[in-house]
């Protein structure tokens, strides 16, 4: 009986995710648009434009391979298996133990991977440019997250995501390597979703590109999915933060009803919170030319680097 | 005292020491003023906080000094002299940002283990570890007068090393108050003195980047 | 006996390469040697096997009244050896297979033919040496195989110069490991290793500092990693690829056996000289390894990396075990060792796919390549999986060693040492730092060789290659996905190894649920390869059914997208060296000095721009190069010695004379 309330939390998170994750951007560009005084697009209207990609016919280049058409398939599905595992409104989830935090890490190193080769398919200048400036940002970017796990496994003592929200959510106090991590998290979540100031996610610009250089030759179903994919990232990022950062809420393993609801209203209003919060951010700064953007990651690196440093010295850092 | 305040000292002495490699990250001069005051505010909010937890009244007024003089009167007189040299473009530093970041990181850890292995476990956690933080705070305004061509900015990494000073001085349980008036005064004249030496060299050598000055040397090397 | 199967196996391999020297005219030269080869590693395979799966074996002796008349020939096989012979001969009968398929390009058969089979061979007696004697004969016959096929195709001066500079260094190592034999065997005078095992060692940090001399010059840890980028492309494809899957874990083998069975009880500070060499090779390999446009060069800087990472491993390991952890040193050398194997999977197949490059093109610099993957389809889906395997990406294999690496990193704080404490850390970050770099580098390998369009005739030419070799490039991609998604299997297997070498083991992982791994406690940590991979089909096959389903299934062909100025030549795309110019331009710019120089010509003259980067290799530049150049000054200084007069030598004798009676006349 347990078991099936179990995997039925399981269900409803794997689709929950897939759910929330267009309306999460479409929320993002309204409140974009409402901070630059435009009354801007509807909150569904990325629902509407995926169905709409969905609908088209996908033009392919003449000297596409087998693996520019796979490629969005495992790109998305490996997001979404990684979305399925960040705890968002109940922890101890029965799959939970299957990956830890390094492994959701590395499966959207996975994603990243394909991408990169994606848009080197072609042989055009721009998929290539986009591609050698996302390594370029990744190989700065994941050494930072790597770091960011390690201080807070070292503080929580366990890489698995439903120990960390558990221990969090104990008295942890405030602490230096903690405020160093979240300082470091959010800079790599920027990073890594393109957003400003790394890269601009509604630039066409090839000079600004990074990530939209990468799909520039996708279409139809194949540009949904990516599209999703990269929505779904950002949830993945935002819930990461409330997961670790701000674990209240977390129906632990066995609760009633209520608490699991509370947990989803609980996690809806973090993910709101997160986007309104990036938005400002977003708004109040200019973007980055691209050889400053190692710097911006180096200094990520560098607090995570920080934070762990000071574990290791001392418990009580 | 609890872990609540163990842990709000903590945090703000580590924010020091991050407010500390915020400025040797800034090439900007505007945007160096402006961490160098946020500096000091964390200083004020770290000696306060001392001053609270340790219930030492007279460490208030070291906190409001901090805040009078470092956070308000000395960034608007910088920046006073910034436009009038005419350098508010940024900064060259000698060593690029990355080594200069790696290199301040390896002295965080210096002083972690000086500071941690000299002082025994006798001594309170909390002075430890404060220490520890303001010697790799004043370790790395030292870097920072190291790395900067600008003299502007040397000043403002000798003024982030004496408040590194006043947080190790408050952390090991009351500095007198006459000392630290001493101090501020001292730092005020020395940093009338540079200024005044600013503006004769601006005149004489129409530029204030030391590395050029160096070939206006008399003996020759 | 297994030691005697192994050991007949190594007799067969001798056997076919002095056949392969006398018959080298025949046309079925190539079938045999190498079907012999295949047959002989996969008995020695199957031998070691099973004693490493019957876990708790004992040891197997064997005495042969071969070689010196007072020691004779002494081989055994415990844990630590039965793995390393699988490993050995997993590569051996690999490349075995691949070659007899691809063995036909070969343009000098006479001279790879022979020295292949006595390569395997001696790699095989290295493993199963029990005394010092057998042991140097052994590592020497493995070198100077594999130097004579590295000058296989000797009209090319690089090759001489690679080969030259691979036998100064080896012969150093030898050298390295003889001064260290001497040491271990000086206590009680006896070279067998039985005899030392239980002795006390004088001058431990010694022995350990000419191991690592001796056999880090062989695996590649820096900075005696120079020859390796210089040698392993340097031979054949699939002798390359035993040079660096294989022969580098054999000096493994050989640092393993000399610092943590026959020497003495470890020191806290060996750890530290380990992992700060170990974190330092990484980065430096893999920053190396993007710097480069030859396919094969890549690929050995590459292995330098993950060389790096075994050594990071062994280092944690020898922290762990001097401060008395026992169970943190078992999962850190269970992460070594899990690596070892990994990268012998992965590094073999990515040579094997680059030697059917090389063989169907001609080409083995990138920037000719270009849209193999329409061409050569099957080799680009295995070279692919070898891709995602070696940068570490779940659910192959690659993940799971590096995994268990962090899990040990994240272990280390109860280490008491000021030193460990800001070492490992940092060692930490080196080592993410590396793995996100190998990322990049296999994106810039695999795009720029199989994607795209081709930029050279020879690329557009390209045919698939031989089914042998795909079944050995197939072959070996499965076992890369079995060990990424069964990796508790492999762990159990490990396990009387480890305990072997440090007295403990991880937790048994066979009685998890799911077939999950926990290096410590569940509460901890845990990692499930199987349902991962499951996770990631079903979902991929839902997206599948789904969008079928939904979504309009049409498919239309067009241009690509050209911003309305058609350039249709391929010279537009990225090459390998613009690919790594960003990250050029932040790591190289101050590791290598990076620089950028642009000759533009002055308006009116009608010839390109010229882009040009010049990279300089610090230790090349600093350790080497001076050190050749003091060779050489003395050398110089020397020359006079070979014209005196006959006078001048009788005084030299003379002299000597003197001063050998003076010492004895002192010291007695």
């Amino acid at each position: 009986m347990d078991l099936i309330v179990a995997l039925i939390l399981e269900g409803v998170q794997i689709f929950a995710v897939l759910a929330l994750a267009p309306l999460l951007l479409g929320f993002t560009r309204k409140v974009k648009a409402r901070a630059l005084r435009r009354l801007g697009p509807p909150i569904v209207q990325p629902y509407r434009d995926l169905l709409k990609l969905l609908r088209k016919e996908a033009v392919v280049a003449e000297n596409a391979s087998w693996l520019f058409r796979a490629a969005p398939y495992l790109i998305f599905s490996t997001t979404w298996v990684a979305a399925a595992l960040v705890p968002t409104f109940a922890a101890g989830l029965p799959f939970s133990g299957m990956a830890d935090l390094i492994a959701i890490i590395a499966l959207l190193g996975s994603a990243r991977f394909f991408l990169a080769l994606a848009g080197m398919d072609i042989g055009t200048s721009f998929g290539g440019i986009g591609s050698s400036r996302e390594m370029l940002f990744a190989s700065l970017a994941e050494p930072a997250m790597i770091m960011i796990v390690f201080t807070v496994a070292l503080v929580a003592g366990s890489t698995q995501l439903s120990s960390v929200a558990a221990v969090m959510q104990g008295n942890v106090g405030l602490r230096v390597s903690l405020g160093l991590a979240a300082a470091a998290l959010i800079i790599v979540a920027i990073a890594e979703n393109a957003r400003i100031p790394v890269d601009n996610p509604a630039t066409h610009l090839e000079l600004t590109m990074v990530h939209e250089a990468m799909v520039l030759e996708y279409s139809g179903r194949h540009l949904a999915m990516l599209e999703l994919a990269a929505g779904v990232k950002l949830l993945i990022y935002l819930s990461l933060v409330a997961c670790i950062f701000v674990p209240w809420g977390l129906a632990p393993v066995g609760s009633g009803p209520t608490a699991y609801a509370l947990g989803a209203v609980l996690y809806l209003g973090k993910l709101l919170t997160g986007a309104f919060l990036l938005v400002l951010f977003e708004t109040s700064i200019a973007k980055m030319r691209v050889f400053r953007v190692p710097q911006f990651l180096g200094a990520a690196l560098m607090l995570g680097l920080l934070g762990t440093l000071l574990l290791f010295v001392s418990r009580s850092f | 005292m609890t872990g609540y305040q163990f842990d709000v000292a903590h945090m703000l002495a580590g924010g020091l020491v991050l407010v500390s490699f915020m400025l040797l990250y800034q090439d900007r001069m505007f945007a160096l003023l402006n961490v160098f005051a946020l500096h000091a505010v964390v200083l004020a909010g770290s000696v306060a906080w001392q001053a609270y937890i340790q219930a030492a009244v007279h460490l208030y007024v070291p906190a409001a000094i901090a805040l009078a003089l470092k956070a308000i009167i000395i960034p608007v007189a910088l920046r006073h002299v910034v436009i009038q040299l005419g350098i508010h473009r940024s900064i060259e530093t000698v060593v690029g940002v990355g080594p200069t970041m790696l290199v301040g990181m390896g002295l965080v850890g210096l002083s972690m283990v000086v500071m941690l292995k000299a002082t025994g476990s006798s001594v309170d956690p909390l002075a430890r570890e404060d220490l520890a933080f303001a010697l790799s705070v004043v370790l790395l305004g030292l870097l920072m007068m190291v790395v900067r061509r600008n003299a502007v900015s040397q000043i403002v990494g000798f003024m982030s090393m004496e408040n590194g000073l006043i947080l190790a001085a408050t952390g090991a349980k009351g500095m007198p108050l006459v000392v630290e008036i001493s101090i501020a005064f001292s730092v005020l004249v020395a940093f009338i003195v540079i200024g005044v030496f600013l503006f004769r060299i601006r005149e004489r050598f129409d530029s204030v980047d030391v590395q050029a000055l160096d070939s206006f040397r008399g003996e020759r090397r | 006996m297994q030691v005697g199967i192994a050991l007949w196996g190594v007799a067969v391999l001798i056997g076919t390469g002095v056949a392969a020297a006398l018959l080298q005219k025949t046309r079925l030269a190539t079938a045999l040697t190498y079907g012999a080869s295949l047959f002989a590693c996969l008995g020695i395979l199957g031998a070691s096997c099973q004693y490493l799966l019957a876990a708790p074996a004992s040891a197997q002796g064997l005495q042969l009244p071969l070689g010196l008349p007072w020691t004779g020939a002494h081989f055994r096989l415990d844990a630590l050896a039965a793995f390393f012979l699988l490993v050995v001969n997993l590569g051996g009968a690999s490349t075995s297979l691949f070659a007899l398929g691809h063995g036909r390009h070969e343009p000098a058969p006479g001279r790879v033919l022979p020295f292949y089979p006595l390569f395997v061979a001696g790699m095989n007696l290295v493993v199963l040496a029990d005394d010092a004697f057998g042991f140097l004969l052994a590592w020497e016959l493995m070198s100077v195989t594999s130097w004579a096929l590295v000058l296989a195709h000797h009209r090319d001066p690089t090759n001489r110069r690679a080969a030259y500079i691979y036998i100064l260094m080896a012969s150093f190592g030898t050298l390295a490991l003889l001064l260290a034999f001497g040491l271990l065997a000086g206590a009680t005078g006896s070279y067998i290793f039985a005899d030392i095992r239980g002795a006390s060692v004088p001058l431990s940090a010694l022995v350990l500092i000419l191991a690592l001399l001796g056999a880090g010059s062989k695996a590649g840890l820096v900075p005696l990693h120079v020859w390796l980028p210089l040698a392993h492309p340097a031979a054949p494809s699939h002798v390359s690829a035993l040079m660096s899957g294989v022969m580098t874990k054999v000096a493994i083998y050989g640092f393993i056996r000399i610092a943590f069975e026959l020497n003495g009880p470890p020191a806290w500070w060996w750890s530290v000289l380990l992992i700060v060499l170990a974190a330092i090779t990484c980065v430096l390999g893999v920053l190396s390894a993007l710097m480069q446009h030859d396919l094969k060069r890549l690929l050995a800087y590459h292995t330098v990396e993950n060389i790096g990472i075994i050594f990071l491993g062994l280092g944690l390991c020898f922290a762990f075990s001097s401060h008395g952890l026992a169970a943190p040193a078992a999962l850190a050398l269970t992460a070594a060792l899990f690596h070892v194997f990994n990268h012998c999977l992965f590094k073999t197949l990515l040579f094997l796919g680059s030697g059917a490059v090389l063989g169907a093109t001609g080409e083995r610099d990138m920037e000719h390549l270009g849209g193999l993957i329409h061409r050569m389809p099957l080799t680009a889906f295995a070279f692919l999986t070898g891709c995602m395997a070696i940068s570490a990406l779940p659910p192959l294999n690659g993940f799971v060693s590096e995994w268990l690496t962090f899990q040990a990193i994240l272990l280390s704080p109860t280490l008491p040492s000021w030193a460990l404490k800001l070492i490992i850390p940092a060692a930490g970050a080196l080592l993410a730092l590396s793995a996100a770099l190998a990322a990049a580098c296999f994106v810039k390998a695999f795009g720029v060789t199989f994607l795209g369009q081709p930029r050279t005739a020879a690329a557009q030419r390209a045919k698939e290659a031989e089914p042998v070799s795909l079944t050995a490039m197939f072959a070996l991609a499965a076992l890369c996905l079995l060990a990424g998604v069964l990796p508790g299997l492999c762990i159990d297997a490990l396990a009387p190894v480890v305990e072997g070498l440090t007295g403990a083991r991880m937790p048994q992982q066979s009685v998890l649920a799911y077939l999950s791994i926990v290096p410590v406690a569940a509460s901890r940590s845990s990692y499930n390869g199987l349902l991962v991979f499951v996770f990631i089909v079903v979902s991929t096959l839902v997206t599948i059914e789904v969008v079928h389903r939904f979504a309009s299934r049409a498919v239309r062909r067009g241009p690509a997208w050209d911003c309305g100025f058609p350039l249709t030549s391929p010279r537009a795309q990225y090459t390998a060296d613009s690919f790594a110019q960003p990250i050029r331009r932040v790591f190289g710019s101050v590791v290598f000095q990076a620089r950028e120089h642009v000759d533009m010509p002055p308006p009116g003259e009608p010839r390109p721009a010229r882009l040009s980067v010049m990279l300089r290799d610090p230790l090349w530049e600093g350790i080497y190069a001076p050190l050749a150049g003091g060779i050489a000054l003395l050398a110089d200084r020397l020359n006079h010695l070979q014209f005196l007069t006959i006078r001048q030598y009788l005084s030299l004798v003379f002299i000597a004379l003197i001063g050998l009676l003076l010492v004895v006349s002192i010291w007695t």
